[in-house]
């Protein structure tokens, strides 16, 4: 098959994934405008804005009539818990807001043999359903008379249960007996019918396959409830994972992170400043630098894994690699965009050389090294986290790792919540600098 | 020797190879003398080569032929006794009001206290004495400018240029803005060399007023005007109305006319 044939079926297959999600994307959106809808009602009944933007006539495509509305923002968090909360049937919500789960406690149904001689037999299956964790109740089934005896299995829920009936029946399969139908229901091997709560199937060599109904809530081990991530966390925030505290693990990644983004830096302001006063260092890097940032710092893990190792300092390098080349270019362009005027005033005001570069051309480009480092920070935070899962003791990334590899679809849940709030209180951290330190930006 | 008080300006030529192959000669033989303390502005169509003159007497550009002297020393480069105003943007917006006028002393070293004490005073005359603390990006196009004016001066520089220094500023602060330059002019007796757009702005602001052709650059004409002294003390609305002054304004502005039209005809044979 050629690779084009190939990627046309690949295509296929996410149109067929994509025609799956869709009707879920559809009734997302729907619950969007139900909550538009719900909102304008509210508004009516409150004092309405008299503010300038409250008169404007033409608000469609005004960009400065649209801002973030922060109604809109609280209850997509909430509804975010709610989903996640009624789909997984958690205790934080009233069980009305939970969709149906899966079946438990006790149902059962009754199924007909037929014998070779063409006489029929009735008996029951009892079933009891019971939860992950719970221990499989005993069941006490009364056989009955019949030669067709009455059975009793225990299943949990989420799981199915191969039932061989003919166990302790006077006929077994090998006798010729064969099950013509479930609770009246005529089936055949492979076909299935739905009794109350269950899915009853008989395999191709004639065994009942029970499946208790699984609702339409997720499963613990694929979205556990919020309150079992909560729980997760305080457990791991006191007791550890995989031999270290919670905090040992972020610490370590920040420590990366802040270690290899100093070094960066230390190194590529002084190299962009280079590039943006001197035409030969501009002449000598422009095209190292200009290959090296395209390359994503995550394909560098392997090479930095075979020279340095899996230990802090192959990560450290990494990081310095993935900053140095964003701040080397914030700092050239830094440089490079000070206005002439500025070096002519300070040069006639009687400016040195050295006072133009300490007075002049660092403030002047404050602003653009800083958002370089709010970039490059955003980029080490990314590339520390995929180094942990590439080969780690500790880091938060090599935790939602080995725990992937344990099916602790909390931990990883947790792990990716961490992760996601400590880069963007990151982001915070270097918004409030940079507004600390380069007041001026944007405003020369 | 006597002579060598003030600018002299000999015999300055200015030639450039353009990457196409051909060259610009940007300025032709210009003879200038500026006595100390005399207020020249120039004026012409874009392209005679004003701000050349204007970057070559600071020292930000070398000539080809010819030389600038101050005070009989040759110019070779910008240093702190020819101050430099500039249309905008030029003040440094990492330093407060009081920082950017201090900084050309600051430079040199000169003590703090010696320091904020001219700065004080120079700030309250051109009339920013409530703002002296504030970030610059805070003020006004025309405060901005009053900054730039005070930091220029706290340099006490020999000679000021200022290259369309009112430029961006709406008609009204461009005004007082001019008052301002001549009350400036006349209490600290600078020589001062103002380059304009603006007719009106050269007859108000020029004892000697320049204008320059272009292609090649050169000195066209050069007036001697009465308005600039006249202005010191009496309100520029009021010089305006001066007979000789519209009469001035309409020749000059029909020279430049002139000039404009010549360039036009000549870019259309040329096409």
């Amino acid at each position: 098959m050629s690779i084009f044939t190939q990627l046309v079926s690949e295509l296929l297959g996410i149109l067929a994934t994509f025609v799956m999600v869709l009707p879920y994307l559809i009734g997302y959106v729907l619950l969007i405008m139900l909550t538009l809808g719900i909102w304008r009602i509210v508004r009516r009944f409150m004092t309405p804005k008299q503010d300038f933007g409250a008169l404007k006539t033409v608000t469609f495509g005004d960009e400065s009539a649209v801002t973030s509305n922060s109604a809109a923002s609280v209850i997509s968090i909430v509804l975010i818990f709610v989903l996640w909360g009624s789909f997984t049937g958690s205790r934080w919500l009233p069980s009305v807001l939970h969709m149906p789960g899966a079946f438990k406690g006790e149902a059962g149904f009754s199924y007909t043999i037929e014998l070779p001689d063409g006489s029929t037999q009735d008996a029951t299956v009892d079933v009891v359903v019971f939860g992950a964790g719970e221990n499989p109740p005993k069941l006490l089934v009364d056989e009955g008379a019949q030669s067709a005896k009455n059975d009793g299995v225990a299943i949990q829920a989420y799981r199915n249960k191969l039932l061989k009936w003919d166990a302790n029946d006077e006929f077994s399969r090998k006798d010729g007996a064969k099950i013509i139908a479930v609770d009246g229901q005529a089936i055949a091997p492979g076909g299935e019918v739905f009794v109350p709560n269950l899915r009853v199937a008989v395999t191709p060599k004639g065994t009942l396959n029970i499946e208790p109904d699984k609702g339409v809530q997720m499963e613990p081990i694929w979205l556990p409830a919020p309150e079992a991530v909560k729980d997760r966390l305080v457990e791991i925030a006191t007791a550890g994972f995989k031999n270290f505290m919670l905090v040992e693990h972020l610490g370590y990644s920040l420590f990366r992170v802040v270690v290899g983004f100093f070094f960066g830096a230390l190194v590529g302001i002084p190299l962009g400043y280079a590039m943006g006063l001197s035409d030969w260092f501009r002449g000598w890097f422009d095209p190292i630098v200009e290959f090296m940032r395209p390359v994503p710092p995550l394909a560098l893990i392997p090479l930095v894994i075979i020279w340095a190792g899996i230990g802090e300092v192959g990560k450290i390098i990494l990081l310095f690699l993935a900053a140095l080349w964003i701040m080397a270019i914030a700092a050239r362009a830094g440089v490079s965009g000070v206005r002439i005027s500025k070096v002519h005033a300070a040069y006639s005001l009687g400016a040195s050389k050295w006072q133009i570069m300490r007075y002049v051309i660092v403030p002047n480009s404050l602003p653009e090294i800083f958002t370089g480092a709010r970039v490059a920070m955003g980029v080490c935070w990314g590339t520390v986290v995929a180094a942990e899962l590439v080969a780690a003791e500790k880091g938060a990334g090599m935790m939602i790792m080995v725990a992937s590899k344990f099916q602790q679809t909390d931990v990883v849940i947790l792990g990716i919540i961490l992760i996601g709030a400590i880069g963007f209180a990151i982001d915070m951290l270097m918004r409030w600098a940079e507004k600390v330190m380069v007041p001026w930006k944007g405003r020369g | 020797m006597t002579t060598d008080h003030g600018l002299n300006i000999n015999n300055l030529s200015m030639r450039f190879d353009l990457p196409n192959g051909g060259s610009v000669q940007a300025l032709k033989n210009v003879n200038l003398h500026l006595k100390s303390g005399e207020l020249m502005s120039v004026l012409g169509p874009s392209g005679c080569g004003k701000t050349t003159l204007l970057n070559i007497i600071a020292g930000f550009l070398a000539p080809t032929e010819g030389e600038i002297q101050l005070n009989g020393s040759t110019v070779t480069g910008p240093s702190a006794e020819r101050g430099m105003v500039f249309q905008q943007g030029a003040l440094f917006e990492w330093m407060s009001v009081r920082e950017n006028v201090g900084f050309g002393p600051k430079m040199k070293g000169t003590p703090k206290g010696e320091i904020h004490e001219t700065v004080d005073h120079l700030l309250d005359t051109v009339g920013l004495g409530d703002f002296k603390e504030k970030a610059v990006y805070e003020l006004s196009g025309g405060m901005q400018q009053r900054v730039a004016l005070a930091r220029c001066l706290a340099n006490d520089p020999d000679v000021i240029l200022m290259d369309e220094p009112l430029g961006a500023l709406d008609a009204l602060t461009r005004e007082k803005m001019q008052s301002l330059v001549l009350k400036l002019w006349k209490e600290t007796g600078k020589t001062i060399i103002l380059i304009t757009h603006s007719v009106e702005e050269a007859l108000l602001l020029g004892e000697r007023l320049l204008v320059m052709a272009p292609r090649p650059g050169r000195i066209h004409r050069e007036y001697r005007l009465p308005f600039a002294d006249l202005g010191v003390d009496q309100d520029l609305r009021e010089v305006k109305k001066h007979l000789d002054y519209a009469e001035k304004r309409e020749e000059i502005l029909s020279m430049i006319w002139d000039m404009e039209e010549e360039i036009m005809g000549r870019m259309e044979a040329q096409s």
